[in-house]
């Protein structure tokens, strides 16, 4: 331990480590696809990549075809998007808000989407016109958009970090309370056990139109980080300090937490509130790679994805003939790693 | 590059912070802000900044108002130190000076060999080179300021704000800060607490609950009867025995 702490910093950002990124993706891609309950040889994968992508008509099993195409593949990209995004949210909300515990649920985002999917599951809001993603989403927007009102309204006689994060504390409360309530005023057993599942993060139902919206998604999120990195290093010393050394701090403030909160809110509408990865991975990329964002946000990215790909394959193979929430395999893996990190965190002052 | 307040007024919560404040920074001079605990100073650097938007009156540079420049426009020529700027984050003081060329970067203006020359110049400038590569959070209070200090030179700045510098430094630390800072090729604005030692700066201005007092230089402005009627205590000046210039000595007022 005491090792990867004296570390040396490295001087000049050296970015070609950097290109070892796809690959290492790849590669995760490959294994959250060939390993499962059915256990599918690379070549197989491979095969059926090239059958689909470029017409290649290899012979193919058809069952494993569909197994790797329709069910496996798409679930583990789906996987390294949130990954990628939830790391990045945590990365950008630590940066900005000068808060270690800064992380993407922060802002009553998966409380405001937990109470919109209950409302659609539970309350029948929409009348089956919106599916649970969406009624997801529309929580997320909503408490999202109570707790910018309420750190707006409360900034005055606080510091703007300060009031964003009682504000969400307090948004996150309230909307956790509605969903209890909704819950326990309305549901049947059977509704509060499936929304149980889906709170703690499920890609069971995820397909292709899924991976359409979340690529774009993370890649938004990626380009937003990377185009601001330097203006995140500036956050470094608090946020009059980036503004004395020229980053107009409320625009690429409001512009990064906009999309801090899109990205979430995609996210967890497609696979519930995954806990842990936008809170530990920025953290341990920190004691990897240092503080400096250009090093910081590709490797929290990739770090994140490559996360979130293993606790996917981890849960559908811990327990034979069942698949855990993932959400339960990141916090089993992320709160021991998080209390490493406190400990260590309390050891260095 | 002059640097001009003109009826500078400000507020917070409905108290006055600052009162009808006007000034000229006259380039390549030492300007020093003295004033008691709450009388404005941080305020005041903090207006000339362009951190905070008056709510009277006008910053200009050059003539040109604060108001209507760009945040990285104004960081190209006026740099801060703010008081006790810390962080938690893991980064070494190379680094650390290097945000100072955030101004003059952009995702399409990439960091050149350009930049390790003005983060080298700025740290030899504080005497910091040697510690280059050392972690923040390993360095003293007097080290921490001087890497703010190379922070802001980095920036290349006309003129450079120091938000009371040598505030929790020993002696030694101090008063080689102050050196530091008189050595600077840069114009200087810094807020301090220790009359004498504004007492070596160009000019001082005093503020007293928000209002500019008295300004000019120092053997004029801080008189016996000004100290007595701004921070309220008895002072009287000695004559140092080595060479000869003025020390103030204070007694509390009876």
């Amino acid at each position: 331990m005491s090792r990867v702490i004296s570390l040396p910093v490295p001087v000049a950002p050296r970015l070609h480590w950097l290109w070892l990124t796809p690959l290492v993706l790849a590669i995760a891609l490959v294994a959250g696809t060939a390993i499962g309950e059915t256990r599918i040889p690379v070549d197989t994968i491979l095969k059926v990549l090239a059958n689909r992508l470029w017409d290649a008509g290899y012979p193919v099993d058809r069952i494993d075809a569909g197994i790797v195409w329709s069910y496996r593949l798409s679930r583990a990209i789906v996987a390294a998007c949130c990954g990628a995004g939830l790391a990045l949210t945590g990365v950008v909300l630590q940066a900005l808000l000068r808060n270690a515990l800064a992380d993407p649920f922060l802002m009553g985002l998966s409380a405001g989407a937990s109470t919109g999917a209950v409302a659609v599951t539970v309350l029948g809001l929409g009348a089956g016109a919106i599916g649970l993603s969406a009624g997801a989403f529309a929580g997320a927007a909503l408490a999202f958009g109570l707790v910018v009102v309420l750190a707006h309204a409360a900034r005055r006689g606080m510091q703007a970090a300060g009031a964003i994060i009682l504000a969400g504390i307090a948004g996150a409360q309230l909307f956790n309370a509605l969903t209890a309530f909704m819950i326990a005023k309305s549901a049947s057993a059977e509704q509060a056990r499936g929304i149980l599942f889906w709170l703690m993060g499920s890609l069971s139902g995820v397909r292709w139109d899924d991976v359409a919206l979340a690529v774009p998604t993370a890649l938004v999120g990626l380009g937003v980080c990377l185009w601001h990195m330097r203006a995140l290093d500036a956050f470094t010393f608090g946020a009059d300090s980036a503004a004395s050394m020229g980053v107009a701090v409320r625009p690429v403030r409001g512009v990064l937490i906009a999309v801090t909160a899109l990205v979430t809110a995609v996210m967890v509408s497609m696979v519930g509130a995954i806990g842990f990865v936008g809170l530990v991975i920025p953290h341990a990329m920190r004691l990897l790679v240092g503080s400096r964002h250009a090093r910081l946000v590709p490797a929290s990215a990739l770090a994140g994805a490559v996360f979130l790909v293993g606790s996917d394959i981890l849960s559908r193979i811990l327990v034979p003939g069942q698949v855990l929430p993932i959400g339960v395999i990141t916090s089993l893996i992320g709160a021991p790693a998080f209390a490493l990190i406190l400990v260590r965190g309390a050891g260095k002052a | 590059m002059k640097l001009t307040a003109e009826h500078l007024g400000a507020r917070i919560h409905g108290r006055t912070l600052l009162d009808n404040v006007s000034l000229t920074i006259r380039p390549g001079e030492t300007f020093a802000l003295v004033g008691p605990n709450g009388s404005g100073k941080s305020t005041l650097l903090r207006l000339l900044a362009g951190l905070r938007r008056p709510a009277r009156g006008c910053v200009r540079v050059d003539g040109r108002p604060l108001a209507h420049l760009k945040r990285r426009t104004i960081a190209r020529s006026i740099a801060l130190v703010e008081q006790q700027a810390e962080t938690s984050d893991r980064l070494c003081v190379r680094d650390a000076v290097a945000l100072g060329r955030t101004p003059f970067l952009s995702p399409l203006r990439p960091w050149t060999d350009e930049d390790d020359t003005h983060v080298d110049r700025a740290l030899d400038d504080v005497d910091m080179r040697p510690f280059a590569d050392r972690l923040w959070h390993t360095l003293s209070g007097g080290e921490r300021q001087r890497v703010h200090i190379a922070r802001a030179l980095a920036q290349q700045p006309r003129i450079l704000l120091l938000d009371e510098p040598t505030n929790h430094l020993d002696i030694q630390h101090q008063l080689s800060i102050l050196s530091l800072v008189r050595r600077l090729p840069v114009t200087v604005v810094i807020a301090l607490h220790d009359l004498n030692q504004a007492m070596a700066c160009d000019r001082v201005g005093v503020l007293d609950a928000g209002r500019l007092v008295a300004l000019g230089p120092p053997e004029d402005v801080l008189t016996p009867e000004r100290l007595w009627q701004t921070f309220r205590v008895q002072a009287d000046s000695i004559g140092d025995p080595q060479d000869g210039r003025r020390i103030l000595r204070f007694r509390q007022a009876p």
